[in-house]
């Protein structure tokens, strides 16, 4: 069997720069999640549809299971993992205005598809601020959570935009 | 000695609060720690072979490619495993009921000889990554001889049937009747007598987290390590001490944070659980395995596969003479939870009213399908399923209205204990501990405005053209079984205070509610207590999260714990405090003399003083502010609760909008009426997927042809709506706290509740719906009175 051959990527991830040799092959998720072990990305699909694994990618959300490695090669990548007190400071544990909310209004149980939804939610929020339940829903419906019956996630994306607005 | 009622009114201070969850910062900012997040050193990747056909005869594996394959360090089949190779436990076995048939045939770790259900195991590849290792299972050359599948459950006993499991004469797993009073007898006096065929097909549990295990074996020290995705680590430790022959001391379960569990996680032993830590100890390097998402829709449990011919009977009143049941139950391939799911169904069948006769029988069938264990509800959908249905074509007969018919039925608040005289899951007699379920009935229809809908709305609606119906059904839920769990509570010398329980915990809030239980007595808040739960080396004794029962079974011990620390606390303080312990207060992280509040030690000074570096103690001193406690219930205790729903069907598209949807629930005392909620209103969208979006879709050759999210759809945001809770309160007489479960209560009437809204929205033309799960193309066909036109591709094997 052939070796396969690898590529030299360069991305920025929550403000850091990283170098990597990858294999073509290797998904964004996986390579995140186990090369540069921010976990906080959750895959739940592998498939493009439950929505765990979303991260930003040049600002845009978009689903890291279904993109590979070599493709964001030279882009601004923000993963959950990059939201608390901005990317500038991943250190500082101030929450993200989403997250307080989540936190705040019981948006998550088990948190496994919270990461995908928080990454959902940045800019959803910032291109419609003062969003109406049906606009959120309709965001957040290519999110799956087995938990929350989506209730009080929507109560938190309200309460959030509100605290944004403001 | 402090007095008695003070430690109570110490708890309920904290009983019924809502803190924020303490666990929630972690989640949210991404560090909590999942099993597919263990990155160990030196770290291997497994991979599963598995079966393309439901059924045949296993004649070959050829690894040698597989073998060959770079990065591949290991491969095996089932007689690589030598005498490790053995059928799984019987996690349950049956309860002691007369006039039983039990036919146990558990899962195997690799299949050997035969494969009974597409997805099972055949080999294990193991390399240096996951991408290698799923390469190499391309490879592996499988030579099966197909047999004749058993594809559908009313086949699994035909006649010329394919046979499962050949120790056996039939695909009969088991033969079950559990009876009281004479029904055939009792019926023929009665005024309506109206039976039906009722249908419900499988669906996944489908957490968002796949399972997943990482094992390590640290030889030097003989210590095997395992992260695992289950709702039970204890029980697995157990088992993987067992088989591995190593001392329970030796092997440490972790059950980190999960993603969902609902119920399949708790399967004991799945064939990755059996085989990741004997790769690891073989290897002597660590291995993970991580589910992806089509494995899991063919390896990990399903449910919900029953056929059920029921009949009622009523006086001309109303009055429940009794029921007659039937039904058969899908096992899938094999069978290691025993009865639970059935008797669940027999026994919840019964619900919120008297039924004097009672004529229960069911068979459970191997098919070659996925095995079928408990998933959130586990059989009870299926008796309220059948037991509203009937009450609603009863009330029909008698012209009588559907809330009226079960509101003479209810067992009355004078009539508990009530013994149904038939055996539980949980092996106790089916007896409901307490309740009062006309008050919840009346809230329900006051929310949803049931008189003016049904008086003005409605008729309005109508003559609009639109087609909106109501629904309200009626439910219980047995909760909280033992046998029993544990909690240990500890002042740390910080003055916070450290709890460990048994359980596994999957979303649930423990970290946050079995703070509350805590913290009460301790008069601390739930923020000052840190919680550890799922993890063997820090507790060692329990069963794990299931059955609705963490809170009740659990919780109970968590409080005890802490009401017995709360009395050193005291003893330690009267000394400190030269006061007696009557005279003492706790509360604000120290103890105070009662009116003297100058006179305090704080906890954190107290937990030194009660371990001392040096000088003698008095005799029987234990050291420390610490106590474990145990809580075992007599039986479980019953939870209750009524679901209303206002729905419109667009007859053309058949597409539902719920227009209003309300839960009225008794789960005794509430510890956080918060996070309560949030498992109604999870428990309602699992619900809701039930019954109109999710069908794991079989042909007749069993294999299963909607394995993605693409194409069994869960609900999404656009799907639930927004639910309107109330609570009652029953508190339950079997544990000190009063509190019942309710992790389940809220996915179980559901069903039941959108036929009945259904048929009322369709108005005099409705077709009688009489199975789940529903969707848009078969509500479609029975509108249309097309019975057969969209059931999916089933054909009887010729």
């Amino acid at each position: 069997m052939q070796q396969i051959g690898r590529r030299t990527i360069v991305v920025t991830v929550n403000g850091e720069r990283f170098e990597r040799d990858v294999e073509p092959r290797l998904l964004l998720s996986d390579f995140l999640r186990h090369e540069l072990r921010l976990t906080g990305t959750h895959v739940g699909c592998e498939h493009g549809v439950c929505g765990a694994c979303t991260i930003l990618v040049d600002d845009e959300a978009v689903r890291s299971c279904i993109l590979l490695a070599v493709q964001v090669d030279g882009c601004e990548i923000t993963t959950v993992e990059g939201l608390a007190g901005g990317a500038a400071a991943p250190q500082n544990l101030e929450l993200h205005p989403i997250q307080a909310a989540f936190h705040e209004t019981h948006g998550l149980q088990c948190g496994f598809c919270t990461p995908g939804l928080l990454t959902t939610l940045v800019p959803f929020l910032a291109e419609n601020p003062d969003p109406d339940d049906t606009e959120i829903r309709q965001a957040i419906s290519g999110n799956l959570c087995r938990c929350t019956g989506y209730q009080n996630i929507i109560a938190a994306v309200k309460l959030a935009a509100e605290r944004m607005r403001a | 000695m402090s007095r008695p009622s003070e430690p109570a009114e110490r708890a309920s201070s904290l009983l019924g609060a809502a803190p924020r969850r303490n666990e929630d910062e972690r989640l949210l900012t991404g560090t909590a720690l999942f099993v597919d997040d263990v990155h160990l050193d030196g770290m291997l990747h497994a991979a599963f072979v598995r079966s393309d056909h439901a059924h045949g005869r296993l004649r070959g594996v050829d690894l040698s490619a597989a073998r060959a394959h770079p990065g591949v360090v290991a491969a095996w089949v089932a007689e690589d495993l030598g005498d490790y190779w053995a059928p799984g436990p019987l996690l349950v076995p049956p309860p002691p009921i007369e006039r039983l048939t039990f036919r146990s045939a558990t899962q195997v770790p690799l299949a050997r000889d035969k494969v009974r259900h597409v997805g099972e195991a055949i080999a294990l590849i193991v390399a240096r990554s996951r991408y290698e290792a799923e390469d190499a299972v391309a490879l592996v050359e499988v030579d099966i001889e197909p047999l004749p599948p058993v594809a559908r459950t009313e086949d699994s006993l035909a006649e010329g049937a394919g046979r499962i499991h050949e120790q056996f004469d039939s695909n009969l797993a088991a033969h079950v009747v559990q009876s009281k009073g004479d029904y055939e007898r009792a019926a023929s006096g009665a005024t309506v007598r109206v039976g039906r065929r009722f249908r419900i097909d499988r669906g996944a549990s489908a957490p968002i987290e796949n399972r997943g295990i990482v094992a390590s074996w640290d030889e030097r020290a003989g210590e095997l390590t395992v992260w695992d995705t289950t709702q039970a680590p204890i029980p697995i430790r157990n088992g993987l001490a067992d088989m591995l022959g190593l001392p329970e001391t030796h092997v440490r379960v972790i059950a980190p944070f999960i993603g969902g569990g609902f119920g399949p996680k708790i399967m004991m032993f799945y064939p990755e659980e059996v085989l990741l830590p004997w790769a690891a100890v073989r290897l002597g390097r660590p291995v993970k395995w991580i589910e992806d998402r089509q494995e899991s829709f063919f390896a990990t449990t399903q449910e919900r596969e029953q056929i059920h011919d029921a009949e009622i009977a009523v006086d001309a009143d109303g009055r429940i003479i009794g029921v007659s049941d039937s039904f058969l139950c899908d096992s899938g391939a094999y069978n290691p939870y025993g009865l639970t799911v059935p008797i669940n169904s027999q026994c919840t069948l019964l619900g919120q009213y008297r039924v004097p006769n009672y004529e229960s029988e069911f068979r459970l069938v191997y098919t070659n399908k996925p095995i079928v264990t408990p998933v959130r509800g586990a059989g009870r959908q299926h008796g309220v399923f059948v037991m509203e249905r009937l009450l609603d074509l009863a009330a029909a007969e008698l012209g009588i209205d559907p809330t009226e018919i079960r509101r003479r039925n209810f067992l009355t608040p004078d009539e508990f204990p009530h013994d149904h005289e038939i055996l539980y899951q949980d092996f106790a007699p089916l007896v409901y501990d307490s309740g009062d379920y006309e008050p919840a009935l009346d809230r329900a229809l006051e929310m949803i405005d049931y008189e003016a809908f049904r008086a003005t709305e409605q008729p309005a609606l109508r003559a609009a053209g639109r087609q909106v119906g109501i629904g309200v059904v009626c439910y219980v839920e047995g909760t909280g079984i033992g046998p029993y769990e544990g909690a240990r509570v500890s002042v740390r010398s910080d003055g916070r205070v450290s709890l460990v329980t048994g359980v596994g915990t999957q979303g649930q809030g423990h970290f946050t509610s079995f703070a509350q239980l805590a913290a009460g007595p301790l008069g601390l808040d739930a923020a000052d207590v840190d919680v550890v739960t799922g993890d063997t080396a820090k507790f060692s004794w329990g069963t794990g999260t299931f059955a609705s029962r963490g809170a009740v079974v659990a919780g109970n011990a968590c409080h005890a714990a802490a009401i017995a620390v709360r009395e050193k606390v005291l003893a330690v303080a009267s000394d400190a405090l030269e006061a007696a312990p009557d005279d003492l207060e706790v509360g604000g992280g120290a103890v105070h003399v009662r009116g003297v509040p100058e006179r305090r030690i704080t906890l954190a000074e107290l937990a030194v003083r009660a371990n001392p570096l040096r000088g003698a103690v008095k005799p029987g001193t234990e050291p420390g502010l610490e106590a474990t406690a145990y809580f075992g219930p007599e039986r479980g205790c019953t939870a209750s609760g009524v679901h209303a729903m206002i729905v419109e069907v667009d007859p053309e598209t058949a597409m539902l909008e719920i227009l209003r949807y309300v839960v009225v629930h008794d789960c005794g005392t509430i510890i956080n009426p918060t996070i309560v909620n949030g498992q109604i209103h999870g428990g309602v969208a699992h619900g809701i997927g039930n019954a109109f979006f999710e069908q794991l879709v079989f042909d007749e050759g069993a294999q299963l042809l909607n394995a993605s999210f693409m194409d069994y759809l869960l609900p999404t945001a656009t799907d639930v709506p927004f639910i309107e809770t109330a609570h009652l309160c029953t508190p339950s007489p079997l544990n000190p706290l009063g509190i019942k479960g309710v992790g389940e209560a809220g996915a179980i009437p559901v069903a039941a509740l959108f036929a009945q809204a259904i048929e009322d929205a369709l108005g005099e033309q409705a077709p009688e719906v009489l199975e789940m799960p529903l969707s848009p193309d078969r509500l479609f066909a029975l509108i249309r009175g097309n019975d057969a036109a969209t059931r999916p591709a089933r054909r009887t094997v010729p």
